[in-house]
C-alpha cells in the first residue's frame, strides 16, 4: 500500500489548521464585536463553503486560479506561482473551504464571554490585545482546540474542492480522498478499504482525543 | 473635583428615557450613590468608567477633561485609572487569585497587602470557582485597588459578605483610600454602609 496519499492529507490538514489559527482567530474576534454590515456581509461569505456544493466552490477557485485568469495570471506572473494542480493550490482551497469551521466555533466562544470580562481588563489599563492574549484566549480554549481539530479533520475528508483544484497528481495532489476515489475507479475495492479505514481511524482518534480532553482538562472554572 | 453634566438616552422597563446626571464629587472622598433600582446608578458608574458612552455633556476629573459630546473626546478607558467593582464580580476564570493581582501590579509587596487586608492569604492559588461569593466579591475589590486607581468605582460591593468581615474589611479599606487619597463612589441600596464616613448622591427617578 502507498502511504503517500495519506501523508500527504495530514500534510495538507496540519498545514492548513495552522494557517486558520493564525488568520481565523483574529477574524472571529472582529467578527464577535458590535454588529455593523460589513461584518454580517462577511460572516455570510465566509459561511458559504458550509452550504456550497464543493464542485461549485472548486469550479469558481480553479477559474481563479487559471494563469489564464486575472489572478491566477497575476500570481504567475509576478510570484512565478502557479495555483491549479499545486498543493499551493490545495492549500489555499482548503483555507477558504474550512474558513467556516474555525471562524464560527471561536466567534460563537468570544460571543458567549461575559462582556464585563474585557471591561474589567480594560479598567486595569490593558490594552484590547492584552486583554485578548490574558483574558479572551485562556477562557475560550476549549473552543478554539475544537475549531482546531474540526478544521483538520474536515481538511482530512475533503474530496469535491481538491479533485477540481488539484486533480490527482501522486506526490502532489493525490490526497487519501482522491486515492479512494482512484482506487474504486479502477475497481481495486482493497486499496480503497484500506485508504478508508486508515482515514477513519485517524479521524476517530482525533476526534476521541477532543472529547477526552474537553471532558477532563477544560473544566467550567465556575463549577 | 468630579464635575459631570450628561444626558444618556437608557432602555428602561418603561422604555426609552433620558437619564440626565449633573453635579459634583469631592474628590479624595467616599460618595454614596443611592436611588431606586433602575434609576441608572450603574450606568452612571459605567460613564464615569468609559465604558458607557454619553449622548451629551462633559465630564471632568480634576480639572481634567474625561469626555466632551460636542468635540466628541472620550478619554480612553486605559488612560481614566479608574478601579471598577462590577455588580457580578467579573472574575477571571483562568487566573488564579494572586494572578488577577498580578495582572493589576507587579509590586509584590503591594499584593500581599491587598491580600491581608482581603484576608485572602491563604487562597492565593485559587482560582475563583473555588472560592465563596463573599471572597468572590473581596477579590473583585482586591483587584480594583491593585492598579492603585484614583478613582473606585464600586457596584453593591458588599452584599456578599458577612457582618464581622465587613466591618473588618471596611476599616482597613478606609485607611488605604485615605492613604492613597482615593476618591470613591459606591452605589449601595443598604442605608447604614459608611453612613458617616461618606456623602451621599441620591438618584430619584
Amino acid at each position: 500500500m502507498d502511504f503517500e496519499p495519506i501523508f500527504l492529507s495530514l500534510k495538507l490538514a496540519l498545514i492548513t489548521t495552522a494557517i486558520l489559527l493564525v488568520l481565523g482567530i483574529p477574524v472571529a474576534y472582529w467578527l464577535s464585536g458590535k454588529s455593523t454590515m460589513p461584518k454580517i456581509l462577511v460572516e455570510a461569505l465566509i459561511t458559504m463553503p458550509l452550504v456550497l456544493p464543493p464542485s461549485v466552490l472548486g469550479f469558481y477557485l480553479l477559474l481563479a486560479f487559471s494563469p489564464n485568469n486575472g489572478f491566477g495570471k497575476w500570481l504567475h506572473d509576478h510570484l512565478n506561482l502557479q495555483l491549479v494542480f499545486s498543493f499551493e493550490g490545495l492549500v489555499l482551497a482548503s483555507i477558504i473551504y474550512s474558513l467556516p469551521f474555525m471562524i464560527s466555533p471561536v466567534k460563537s466562544a468570544f460571543g458567549h464571554l461575559p462582556g464585563n470580562l474585557a471591561q474589567a481588563s480594560y479598567t486595569m489599563g490593558k490594552t484590547r490585545w492584552q486583554t485578548l492574549i490574558h483574558i479572551l484566549l485562556p477562557n475560550i480554549k476549549a473552543s478554539i482546540y475544537t475549531a482546531a481539530v474540526l478544521t483538520f479533520a474536515h481538511t482530512l475528508g475533503e474530496f469535491g474542492v481538491v479533485l477540481m483544484i488539484g486533480g490527482n497528481i501522486p506526490g502532489v495532489t493525490k490526497v487519501a480522498s482522491i486515492a479512494i476515489y482512484d482506487s474504486v475507479e479502477t475497481m481495486d475495492y482493497t486499496s480503497a478499504n484500506h485508504y478508508a479505514l486508515m482515514l477513519f481511524a485517524i479521524t476517530f482518534v482525533i476526534v476521541l482525543a477532543v472529547f477526552i480532553f474537553n471532558k477532563k482538562a477544560v473544566k467550567n472554572p465556575f463549577e | 473635583m468630579i464635575e459631570i453634566n450628561i444626558t444618556k438616552r437608557i432602555k428602561t422597563y418603561k422604555g426609552w428615557e433620558d437619564l440626565n446626571i449633573n453635579t459634583q464629587f469631592e474628590t479624595g472622598k467616599i460618595t454614596r450613590i443611592t436611588g431606586p433600582s433602575g434609576v441608572g446608578k450603574t450606568t452612571l458608574l459605567k460613564i464615569l468608567a468609559g465604558l458607557v458612552t454619553p449622548n451629551q455633556g462633559v465630564i471632568k476629573f480634576n480639572g481634567e477633561l474625561w469626555f466632551d459630546a460636542k468635540t466628541k473626546f472620550s478619554r480612553r478607558i486605559q488612560e481614566r485609572n479608574v478601579g471598577f467593582v462590577f455588580q457580578d464580580y467579573a472574575l477571571f476564570p483562568n487566573m488564579t487569585v494572586e494572578e488577577h493581582l498580578k495582572y493589576g501590579t507587579k509590586d509584590i509587596a503591594y499584593i500581599d497587602q491587598l491580600l491581608a487586608i482581603g484576608a485572602m492569604e491563604s487562597f492565593r492559588q485559587h482560582l475563583p470557582g473555588k472560592l465563596s461569593g463573599g471572597q468572590q466579591q473581596r477579590l473583585a475589590i482586591l483587584r480594583a485597588l491593585s492598579t492603585k486607581p484614583a478613582l473606585l468605582l464600586m457596584d453593591e460591593s458588599f452584599s456578599a459578605l458577612d457582618k464581622k468581615l465587613k466591618s473588618n474589611l471596611l476599616a482597613q479599606l478606609m485607611a488605604l483610600f485615605a492613604a492613597q487619597g482615593i476618591t470613591v463612589l459606591l452605589v449601595t441600596h443598604n442605608e447604614g454602609e459608611l453612613e458617616g464616613e461618606s456623602g451621599v448622591y441620591n438618584m430619584e427617578e
